[in-house]
């Protein structure tokens, strides 16, 4: 609708008529008056939000800059100098790069397996009808909404019993399994929306089913998956719960964990500085990586709470 | 083809459904039946006992208070975090100034810029969030309390964490603030949807930005609001206030239990007193609350869908 002059909107005069061009109401001031108003007022209130949620994140970057006593002394001073020694020192002796290591191939690997296995089942879910579909379906998706903690205490023998605990490969296959109900529940949404006609032209042709699946459906929901990917990405490296429970060897821990055992232990020891670098570092790639896939983590993240 | 078709099915199925049976589904029913044993967790021995644990359950002091914070983790922080969400997101769909010939409602300049912003602590790990908050809360050299005495305000210096009375609501405003964001951005995707020409006719008709707020843009998002009602609830029971309560406050969840809630006396139960078979107990009346919770939020919410 194209109208060069709406009337304002008066509170009090409910049926004001509709401005033809050679009637104008005189709602333009009063309507620029009204939509200024909100404006400064929605513009106060955004602003006032931003500042909220950026504030603690920029308080932790200058502090992690400061030496131990001024982080006590005035919290909200700038740092005298940039003490990059704390970023190394934090990298190093507080065992940050281990824990990053750690990180990296507890979620490399489950994200990898995450994206393999929940796509398999998902196209099987989504493309073939055999008996037990909908139950296999629901099965999956269910996981979404139990509270996990439930689980976590048989899960600490069924893990311990197969030697799989305090260990990278079972801190893997555990995530891959937590990480599968809203994997499958996304990707069986996404296998369905895709054409059937491409999948059977190929299967016509002589593919076999998982040619057909590897070469040509897998291809084809690359979207589906950058999304998806992206939302287990944040999940697995986020991950605290699974990890605090089913992973309790030092050497073995991964960021989160480390950061918070660093925080208790570094409580006696003081180096308060070195802990900020280390919350900071910990956080840098996930900003980073959200600011890079920005439009895919939304969607990635909404999807499960619109459906 | 037929034997094809299901070899290919099995093929495919048998190891994401089986990682998935061993790790989470058969854990979950195992819960449910050690809940009905004595089993501690340190001896492989253990024997059935009933309902007893049910009964220790409900002359346990803590696992009322536990019950309680939860409760009120559930019943307060949804209807906080997805007001101030709706709140934000409408000022940033509906807020802007009116330009001329441009259509009656806009969103505000840099909405997306916002929209970014906001989201930052939805991508940070709830564990990190929570160190950095408790460091704010330090009421001696605390960022929040030095802030304070900043402004004047040198007089006032709460514990925060460490008060019994406020350190619960501490933890929760934490919450507030890493998933606050989240909801702006799923909102304001449901309210970019709505068409223009709704709240044309209504502020022609005289309607105000709040009655069009409450008459037009709530009801059209009544399924997203629902559905983000009931995601928040099961989040607030569950990881998230675990990670928050556990790392936040000292100790056995704050000063004199004022910060325990169930997943943390689950795992308290289970991991650091060796009492197993009481801690799926616990586990299994968190299922139950969440269940509820889930149940009365789609109970009560349920309208009439409206198509536009």
């Amino acid at each position: 609708m194209e109208t060069t002059e709406t009337p304002a909107p008066i509170p009090s005069e409910p049926h004001v008529t509709v401005g033809k061009a050679d009637a104008p109401v005189d709602g333009p001031p009063r309507g620029k008056r009204e939509g200024t108003v909100l404006n400064v007022f929605s513009h106060g209130m955004l602003i006032l939000w931003a500042f909220m949620v950026v504030m603690p994140l920029l308080w932790a970057v200058m502090t992690s800059f400061k030496d131990d006593r001024s982080i006590f002394d005035s919290p909200w001073s700038l740092p005298d100098k940039l003490h990059f020694e704390n970023w190394a020192r934090a990298w190093t002796d507080a065992n940050m790069s281990d824990y990053f290591l750690n990180t990296v191939l507890v979620v490399g690997g489950s994200l990898i397996g995450t994206l393999v296995l929940g796509s398999m089942a998902a196209y099987v879910l989504a493309r073939f009808d055999f008996p037990g579909n909908r139950f296999i379906y629901y099965l999956f998706i269910g996981g979404m909404s139990f509270p996990i903690m439930l689980a976590l205490v048989p899960l600490f023998y069924v893990v311990n019993n197969m030697g799989l605990l305090n260990t990278i490969h079972g801190l893997i296959l555990v995530y891959i399994a937590y990480s599968l109900p809203f994997t499958v529940f996304f990707l069986t949404a996404f296998f369905r929306s895709l054409p059937a006609s491409v999948a059977e032209a190929a299967f016509v042709d002589g593919a076999s089913h998982s040619r057909t699946f590897f070469q040509i459906m897998l291809p084809m929901a690359k979207p589906g998956l950058i999304s998806v990917g992206i939302f287990n990405f944040l999940g697995q490296w986020n991950q605290y719960m699974l990890p605090t429970v089913l992973n309790t060897d030092p050497d073995k821990r991964v960021l989160t964990q480390g950061l918070v055992q660093l925080a208790a232990s570094q409580g006696y020891k003081g180096d308060w500085s070195g802990l900020f670098a280390g919350l900071v570092m910990a956080m840098l790639p996930v900003l980073a990586a959200y600011i890079v896939f920005q439009r895919q983590v939304v969607q990635g993240l909404t999807a499960g709470a619109l459906k | 083809m037929h034997h094809g078709k299901y070899r290919f099915i099995v093929g495919f199925l048998t190891v994401p459904l089986g990682l998935y049976a061993l790790f989470v589904v058969w854990p979950f029913i195992q819960s449910i039946y050690y809940s009905f044993t004595d089993w501690s967790g340190l001896s492989p021995e253990f024997k059935m006992v009933g309902f007893d644990n049910y009964t220790r359950l409900v002359h346990d002091d803590i696992f009322w208070k536990s019950l309680w914070h939860s409760l009120l983790f559930a019943l307060v922080l949804p209807p906080v975090t997805i007001g101030l969400a709706l709140f934000l997101a409408f000022m940033i769909n509906v807020g802007g100034r009116r330009r001329k010939g441009g259509p009656v409602i806009s969103g505000v300049r840099g909405s997306s810029f916002y929209k970014i912003v906001y989201f930052f602590p939805q991508v940070l790990s709830i564990a990190i969030v929570a160190l950095l908050f408790a460091f704010a809360y330090n009421p001696d050299s605390g960022a929040i309390n030095s802030l304070l005495r900043g402004v004047g305000l040198g007089s006032v210096q709460p514990l925060w964490l460490g008060d019994p009375g406020l350190a619960l609501w501490c933890v929760m405003a934490v919450l507030v603030w890493s998933t606050v964001g989240f909801f702006v951005v799923l909102f304001s995707a449901g309210m970019a949807s709505i068409p223009a020409d709704l709240y044309e006719a209504a502020l022609l008709d005289g309607a105000s930005r709040a009655t069009t707020f409450f008459r037009i843009t709530l009801p059209l998002l009544w399924d997203t609001v629902q559905s983000g009602w009931v995601y928040m609830g099961i989040l607030a029971l569950g990881a998230e206030s675990f990670a928050v309560v556990q790392i936040m406050t000292t100790g056995p969840g704050g000063p004199d239990y004022s910060t325990t809630v169930m997943v943390l006396y689950v795992y308290q139960k289970a991991f650091r007193d060796g009492q197993a078979a009481y801690a799926t107990t616990i586990g299994v009346a968190l299922l139950v609350v969440t269940l509820l919770f889930a149940a009365v939020v789609m109970r009560l919410g349920r309208r009439e869908r409206l198509e536009y």
